[in-house]
């Protein structure tokens, strides 16, 4: 059977393809597929240890990080949208006037 | 039982390189589409683990949500924003060597320190609890009721400003019907 440990390797080897898609990527919706991938990671590690533990509560977690993580998508990409009506454009180095 | 054992390992690994493979595409395909359809995946992969782990409610609303409603939202506004600049621009090659190097660093000490450890023998064992599906709902409806409740709250406020975002006031709104 499959150990706790695989699951954990899993749940690393996504964060760290998460984290090199925010480095890299300079394209808006990109970088909200890295933030996507990253939270699903975590997902994984609590759905894991839940099992590990035999208790439920790290399922209740999860629910609630899923929820929060769509919630989080929609105000993102609407984001997305409105930035891309006012400079025509997605990348984020052209989105200068957030900049302090 | 040796059998089933096997096929669980399997699906394991198939389901790993489902998993990464498909995240791995979701950012290097040269068209956004496709890796909008490379996440959708990528989730569903995730699904799957939820299973293996004796989640299957988890499981469903990960699909319910993720490919549901994540997937065809990026997808719409994917095809909103569709333009040439779409297309993966030219990316300076010395942040992409950095992205990669910062990456492999971060999976090999992070990996290390867990292999290392006393979780490397951690054994999942048998399932310890029945009637998972009932649990969560009870703890969700007693202990964790204000969560809950302030989750809702969060759920109608983000859908409000989704909506406030997305409006326009340049827009002339006298054509708009008026029952």
């Amino acid at each position: 059977m499959n150990e706790l440990i695989d699951y954990l390797v899993v749940s690393i080897v996504m964060i760290s393809v998460g984290i090199y898609g925010i480095i890299v990527k300079r394209n808006a919706i990109r970088m909200i597929f890295s933030i996507e991938i990253i939270a699903n990671a975590v997902n994984l590690t609590l759905i894991a240890f839940s099992r590990y533990l035999s208790d439920v509560q790290g399922q209740v977690f999860t629910l609630f990080a899923i929820a929060i993580a769509a919630a989080e998508i929609a105000v993102g990409l609407g984001i997305i949208i409105i930035a891309y009506r006012l400079y025509r454009e997605i990348d984020v180095a052209e989105y200068r006037s957030l900049k302090g | 039982m040796i059998e089933v054992h096997i096929m669980a390992e399997q699906v394991f690994y198939g389901l790993a390189i489902l998993t990464i493979g498909s995240a791995i595409f979701a950012l290097e395909s040269r068209e956004l589409i496709y890796g909008a359809i490379g996440l959708a995946l990528s989730m569903l992969g995730i699904a799957g683990f939820f299973i293996l782990l004796d989640a299957p409610f988890v499981a469903m609303f990960q699909i319910a949500v993720y490919v549901g409603a994540v997937a065809v939202l990026v997808i719409f506004t994917v095809m909103l924003v569709r333009t040439n600049e779409l297309f993966t621009k030219r990316e300076d090659k010395n942040r992409r060597i950095a992205g990669i190097v910062f990456a492999f660093i971060f999976m090999i000490v992070i990996g290390l320190i867990l292999l290392g450890s006393e979780l490397s023998k951690a054994s999942i064992g048998e399932l310890k609890i029945d009637n998972i599906t009932q649990k969560i709902g009870g703890e969700m409806l007693t202990y964790y009721s204000p969560a809950f409740i302030l989750l809702a709250l969060v759920l109608a406020g983000s859908i409000i400003g989704a909506l406030t975002l997305a409006r326009r006031e340049d827009v002339d709104n006298s054509y708009e019907r008026v029952n």
